[in-house]
């Protein structure tokens, strides 16, 4: 197995590097999808049908809490990546914990906004705009959700096995994952709120 | 829900399709327990992670797609075969069409080629593996699970009736009431996802794990085609994952994406389907563009005429290919310029495509031609595609088109570049590489005589269908009456298909009647070949290679066997460090089948449980440590020396 010690750890072996390269290229159809997914917002935001514009819905109180958990989350995990390459375990773990409860945070904001949203009669089946929001939103909060398991799965293994060439890859390519998220979210915040409350 | 809702019901043929289903089922069962061989079965392929295993198992599947599908071919002629044919009704022809189009493509050339790619890529640029080779398991069982979800709804539920690329509004649950379409979307979501695996596993793989000096300008023709379709792969597989997502949505949970009430668009399921499709057409054509320029210079006994031209090619056609889309609805409306726009850039396509003609053809010329089996179906490939391609540009004329939109014209044109472009390419490539899979060569005479069945059949099949669409005999017309006039040639095209039939049979045979007949290949290297799978043994050891290959130039095993230079360095074997066999790549796709399943018939809690029971097998995965085994250097030497005889 061939190790580069000039490297952090995450990237040493041969197969972690590859790991890393094979995630960026996942990240690279994240992006295709989720570009689709906006285009056909984009596509049918005006197609209201009888149902509520997204005038009518939008609030922008909640949509601000989400985008301040959610990027602050983002910013904690990159202090938490930088702790891990300093050899920090604890405040490397505390920075990841910061993170995920920051995620299940904007994940209920979220979840209130949309039983808010059925209430007012605001449904998957109304429009075909609330449709490609729902997906829109649901596809992005999917995301997090899977996040925060992951996330939780590898603080597990962190404070069981430590640093490894394993652990501290996953943790790595998890932040890939969360600031992906983040980006998507500020897309949804500029396309879908901002554009939706003008 | 009533049995006979569950269960398809009322049609004979489906009654013995039902009944054969369960006896094979139990046949193969009491097999395996009879001749004990669950073990063997489990312990060597349902758990392995070995590429090249893995390969035999896509090519494997894709052979039993490729007869399903050919029989809802026939069942088609044999229904069109003469005027106010009563063999099938309407409903069932819709079908049928649907899913010989959707098997074909999808669980047919697509995993053909992926098995193909599994078998040899990795042999091609002195791999040890794939870059994830746990990951290229799950690759395979999920395109597993999808294929079985989608050809188990002919006897379960019904099948979808709304043709291969389901437009809306007749795929919507208004038009399509049944499950079929359900069935649609979601086996082809799960097999997609795996092929979206595979593109990012392959990508890596080749640009990551390549042997010293390797350059990307020294790769193979089919590792470079390769590579180009995985890209597509990565970039146009999304697009169908939100597409069947939303199709799903629309179907399942009544979103309103593409209704014709409430704002939904039924255009916007044309556009997506095809920014998806048209790419698609092309990741099963570019690596059998590989395949051929590999057969083709081995034959010729030349290095491949233009390799950077061929290479370029490609580029130029997969970025292309995302462009032209619209082609496929040049009639609904879309407006002069937007039909100019993409009439140009699909006709553009052809001019790279040329390049490659014109580079195969300077290949063979001045060439020492041998006619093997695969340079057989090389040979016919470029005749019969270049007639495919032609007859593209005739439709990628809009105005024209306007005319013969939605005839036969098309199906011709289209089975005649697919199947000389893919399905001659991937038996190309089967009959060049079976030796070195599984150690012997398919039997030339038997090979060739199901060469000339097929190639004839096809011909006889297939061009009749021009005329057909230029007299304006519809597509999906599932019967015509004798005053149209189009008995005599739907006759003829039927006596091809059947010709094409048997000609598949004999195929068939021939791997019963090689297995048992073939003399075993000692050296590794039958066809006196050029690249580096061709270095080592057949069948090929688990680690592929004792030692990795050095590689100063294009075609290196070519060049060490010309210049007398070795290819691997002198010097004591070292262990190898390989993955372990793994059940859970196998259990995730059972998984997902279920999953696919209740969600087909809308079992939202069962659907939620095996949801459940995926994140599940992630966390499994994710908290594992299993870290494979090494071989000895000791083992390998030994291994090597039985395979070589004494000559290493």
């Amino acid at each position: 197995m061939k190790i580069n010690d000039a490297l952090p750890l995450e990237y040493r072996t041969e197969e972690n590097s590859n790991k890393i390269f094979g995630f960026w290229l996942f990240l690279g159809a994240e992006i295709v999808l989720f570009s689709t997914l906006f285009a056909v917002y984009l596509v049918l935001w005006n197609r209201t049908g009888s149902g509520p514009t997204g005038k009518d819905l939008f609030e922008i109180n909640g949509v601000i809490w989400e985008t301040v958990l959610l990027l602050t989350s983002s910013f904690t995990c990159g202090l938490g990546i930088h702790a891990m390459r300093l050899g920090l375990k604890k405040p490397m773990m505390i920075f990841f914990g910061i993170t995920l409860l920051m995620g299940l945070g904007f994940l209920g904001i979220e979840i209130t906004e949309f039983v808010n949203y059925v209430h007012e009669g605001a449904t998957l089946q109304t429009s075909a705009f609330l449709s490609s929001l729902f997906v829109l939103l649901g596809t992005h909060g999917l995301h997090v959700t899977m996040g925060f398991l992951w996330g939780a799965g590898i603080l597990i293994q962190i404070k069981r096995q430590g640093f490894t060439d394993e652990t501290t890859n996953k943790s790595f390519i998890f932040s890939l994952y969360w600031h992906f998220l983040d980006v998507v979210w500020i897309f949804i915040f500029s396309f879908v709120y901002l554009k939706g409350l003008m | 829900m009533k049995w006979d809702e569950f269960f398809v019901t009322g049609e004979p043929m489906i009654y013995g399709a039902m009944v054969s289903i369960v006896l094979v089922s139990i046949a193969i069962l009491v097999g395996l327990t009879y001749f004990k061989k669950w073990g063997y079965l489990w312990r060597e392929w349902l758990t392995t992670v070995d590429h090249k295993r893995i390969g035999v198992m896509y090519i494997l599947s894709a052979l039993i797609m490729l007869f399903r599908g050919g029989v809802d071919a026939l069942l088609m002629r044999t229904q069109l075969a003469v005027p106010e044919s009563g063999f099938l009704d309407s409903q069932h022809y819709n079908e049928i069409f649907t899913t010989h189009g959707v098997i074909m493509i999808l669980f047919m050339a697509m995993p053909f080629v992926i098995g193909l790619m599994n078998v040899v890529v990795p042999l091609q640029i002195g791999a040890r593996d794939v870059a994830f080779p746990r990951l290229n398991a799950v690759s395979f069982w999920l395109f597993f699970a999808g294929a079985m979800l989608f050809n188990i709804s002919f006897v379960i539920g019904g099948s979808p009736d709304a043709g291969w690329s389901a437009y809306f509004p007749l795929a919507s649950l208004e038009f399509s009431p049944t499950v079929g379409n359900n069935f649609y979307s979601l086996a082809l979501q799960i097999s997609g996802i795996g092929t979206l695996m595979t593109g990012v596993n392959f990508i890596v793989t080749i640009l990551k794990m390549r042997a010293p000096g390797m350059k990307l300008m020294r790769m193979p023709m089919f590792t470079w085609s390769v590579l180009i379709t995985n890209v597509i792969i990565l970039f146009a597989f999304p697009v169908l994952t939100v597409a069947l997502a939303l199709m799903m949505f629309d179907r399942v949970f009544g979103s309103q994406f593409f209704t014709m009430a409430n704002g939904g668009m039924d255009m916007l399921w044309a556009n997506l389907f095809w920014v998806w499709g048209h790419p698609e057409v092309y990741i099963v054509i570019l690596p059998a563009f590989g395949i051929f320029s590999d057969i083709i210079s081995t034959f010729s006994k030349k290095n491949l005429y233009g390799y950077k031209s061929m290479v370029f090619s490609m580029v130029i056609i997969s970025l292309l290919s995302f462009l032209v889309w619209a082609h496929h609805f040049y009639t609904m409306g879309a407006g002069a310029m937007v039909n100019g726009f993409f009439s140009i850039t699909t006709m553009l396509i052809a001019v790279p495509t040329g390049v490659k003609i014109f580079n195969w053809l300077f290949t063979l010329r001045k060439g020492k031609i041998t006619f093997t089996s695969p340079m057989l179906y090389a040979m016919a490939f470029i005749p019969i595609f270049t007639f495919g391609g032609v007859t593209g540009v005739m439709l990628a004329m809009a105005s024209a088109d306007y005319q013969y939109h939605n005839t036969m014209f098309l199906v011709a044109h289209f089975h005649y570049v697919l199947i000389p472009g893919t399905v001659f390419g991937v038996l190309a490539g089967l009959h060049y590489w079976f030796p070195k899979i599984f150690g012997f060569r398919l039997n030339e005479r038997r090979a060739k005589t199901a060469f000339w069945l097929i190639v004839v059949g096809f011909n006889v099949a297939f061009m009749p269908l021009f005329f057909l669409g230029l007299q304006g005999m519809t597509r999906r017309m599932y019967t015509y009456s004798a005053d149209t006039g189009f008995g005599p040639l739907n006759m003829i095209a039927t006596i091809g298909a059947f010709v094409l039939a048997i000609g598949f049979v004999v195929l068939c045979y021939n791997f019963y009647y090689s297995f048992r007949h073939s003399p075993r290949d000692e050296h590794g290297d039958p066809w006196d070949a050029r690249t580096l799978e061709w270095s080592i043994p057949s069948p090929v050891p688990v680690y592929n290679f004792a030692k990795v290959p050095h590689v100063e130039s294009q075609d290196a095993f070519w060049h060490a066997k010309k210049h007398n230079v070795p290819l691997f360095k002198e010097g004591p074997y070292e262990e190898i460090h390989m993955p372990s066999n793994s059940g859970q790549p196998f259990i995730l796709g059972v998984i997902m089948f279920f999953a696919g399943f209740f969600l087909v018939f809308s079992w939202f809690i069962p659907a939620l449980i095996a949801g459940i029971g995926v994140v599940i097998m992630l966390a499994v995965r994710s908290f594992e440590r299993d870290h494979g085994y090494h071989i000895s250097a000791k083992e390998i030497a030994a291994t090597e020396q039985k395979l070589r005889g004494d000559s290493v």
